[in-house]
């Protein structure tokens, strides 16, 4: 038979398929390694879903989404980070940021077009941008500097052929939350070379100790960015796969083109309950925030004790310690952790070769289950350390 | 410590008091001692009234009736019902007492081993006291949730045990 695409095949199957294998059949397995909310979606947005259902909303919706939905993420994008989109022609209803991401790229790249981002990083950004027939450039970031991006590394990537910064704070896998004026830099440098910013922003309410700063606010920034946001880890609501993207009409326009022709319209149903959820979710988003937030203090302090060193990350619900002390790479780490000790985690080098020498734990767990398995990592940290 | 804070503690310890000095100080970035003061000022105060631990008597195996009283009770001047509703509540049978509004003035829950043993209680105890006019019963017949505890098989964490 013929060869099947080489584009396809060119980007690599996931890494941490082997460990998932072993954990899912390993009973007593305590898992940090879960990428979404322990919580299940709070119940009035399902009862929200269980009523659209009964009432028959069971049809497509616009190609664009619900124009109710998108006026209350206007409204809410408005009043959160004073960034105005027109519901009409400059927001986008996705299956999630996945979606979001995927025609972002569609949309905006020629063959060979260079797309930046800052590793570790999200596992989907460099086969989202070769699947669009771009080319990924990783830019490493430093676990000293709190894996802050560094701009100056950033303008030395840039080349003639670079398209567009694609960006992640609050950040997976580290936690990261850029500052403020580090981001102004990063707009600045992508208005210099005419350059468009992709900002994934699915963890926006996570934030601990620090405001979120929404990249499109920043002066000069909207005209050129693709806000991409979502339901999933503010309100627990991952497996209803709705976010949004938000950009200029003729982005939105391109971007639509792609959306209408491969995926017509996120499920309805879905749809309803996430306007439920930016209607009256607020008091759970806090609840949930909060909880995530003792977490994190609580980790913070254990990992360092233990002697897996990590900055306290001001973001989303994962840690990302150095695994030094122990002298292993990050999947010998996972791997032996996991069959002494039971307990799963990613290994950071499937985040980009910086996250090696890391590992990431999410504390999107009871905080029983994160102590009984920092209680065992520390068990198999103090054999290692001799 | 700002009341914030001590709402914060407070919070931790209701939904497990057996939450430690040293972790709820981690849990809010705090210092141990502050917490440990905290605790005890507030259990001087009758804030933190006691500890107690939420246990399914029916899944150790150990029958209990519950019953709904609804008493109608002639106010008195000067205490209007709190005469009454103190005679009630010294009971050890007797779980809660309120006063509400509608037809009735008090509800009382009892408990015991039996419906007999509560029916006799209603009708030897509670029935004949003073201004007492009217009870009217119900027996629990399920518990489904009480006091934000939902009493069925908890929930399987559904997730894959390992994403991205």
């Amino acid at each position: 038979m013929k060869p099947i695409s080489r584009r396809v095949d060119a980007v690599p199957p996931s890494g941490i398929r082997r460990f998932f294998d072993v954990a899912a059949q390993m009973e007593d397995c305590i898992s940090l390694g879960v990428g979404e909310p322990d919580f299940v979606t709070p119940w009035h947005i399902r009862e929200a879903a269980i009523w659209a259902i009964e009432k028959g909303f069971t049809t497509y919706t616009s190609n664009y989404g619900l124009f109710t939905l998108r006026q209350r993420i206007a409204a809410h994008l408005k009043r959160r980070y004073g960034v105005a989109y027109s519901p009409e022609n400059e927001m986008l209803i996705t299956v999630g940021v996945s979606e979001g991401l995927d025609i972002a790229m569609r949309a905006l790249l020629n063959p060979g077009d260079e797309v930046i981002f800052f590793e570790p990083s999200y596992v989907s950004y460099p086969p989202c941008v070769m699947f669009a027939g771009g080319t990924p450039v990783p830019v490493p970031t430093d676990y000293r500097q709190g894996f802050q991006p560094d701009v100056d590394r950033l303008r030395d990537a840039i080349t003639p052929r670079t398209k567009a910064i694609l960006l992640c704070y609050p950040n997976n896998p580290t936690g990261t939350v850029a500052e403020r004026e580090v981001l102004e830099a990063i707009v600045n440098l992508a208005v210099e070379h005419d350059l468009y910013l992709v900002s994934d922003e699915i963890y926006d309410r996570l934030v601990y100790d620090t405001e979120h700063t929404c990249v499109a606010s920043l002066p000069g920034a909207q005209e050129r960015t693709i806000l991409l946001g979502g339901f999933s880890k503010s309100y627990a609501m991952t497996g209803w796969r709705i976010g949004y993207a938000c950009a200029p009409a003729p982005i939105i326009e391109m971007m639509l083109k792609v959306h209408q022709y491969t995926m017509l319209c996120a499920p309805i149903a879905a749809q309803k309950a996430a306007e439920e959820a930016l209607e009256h979710g607020e008091p759970e988003v806090e609840r949930m925030r909060r909880e995530y937030d003792r977490r994190r203090r609580l980790i913070v302090e254990r990992l360092n004790e233990i002697g897996l060193e990590c900055l306290p990350p001001q973001g989303a619900f994962y840690v990302f310690p150095s695994i030094r002390c122990t002298g292993l790479r990050s999947e010998e780490f996972t791997e032996q952790l996991l069959w002494e000790e039971r307990v799963a985690v990613v290994p950071g080098n499937v985040f980009g070769d910086s996250g090696e020498g890391h590992v990431r734990l999410s504390y999107a767990t009871s905080l029983p289950k994160i102590e009984e398995a920092l209680h065992r990592i520390e068990r198999f940290v103090n054999k290692r350390r001799g | 410590m700002n009341h914030e804070q001590q709402k914060a503690i407070l919070e931790i310890l209701e939904q497990d008091a057996r939450t430690t000095p040293e972790q709820v100080a981690s849990m809010l970035g705090l210092e141990v001692e502050q917490v440990r003061q905290a605790i005890q000022q507030m259990e001087t105060a009758g804030i933190i009234r006691r500890y107690k631990t939420v246990i399914d008597w029916d899944r150790f195996g150990e029958e209990r009736v519950f019953a709904f009283i609804d008493v109608k009770v002639s106010p008195a001047r000067e205490v209007g019902f709190d005469d009454v509703a103190e005679r009630i509540y010294r009971f050890p049978q007797v779980h809660a007492v309120y006063l509400v509004s509608g037809d009735h003035d008090l509800r009382v829950i009892v408990s015991g081993r039996t419906m007999k043993e509560v029916a006799a209680f209603v009708a030897e105890r509670l029935a004949p006291l003073d201004r007492v006019q009217a009870t009217y019963t119900q027996f629990v017949l399920k518990r489904y949730k009480e006091d934000g505890e939902v009493y069925a098989e908890t929930e399987p964490d559904r997730r894959l045990v390992m994403a991205p």
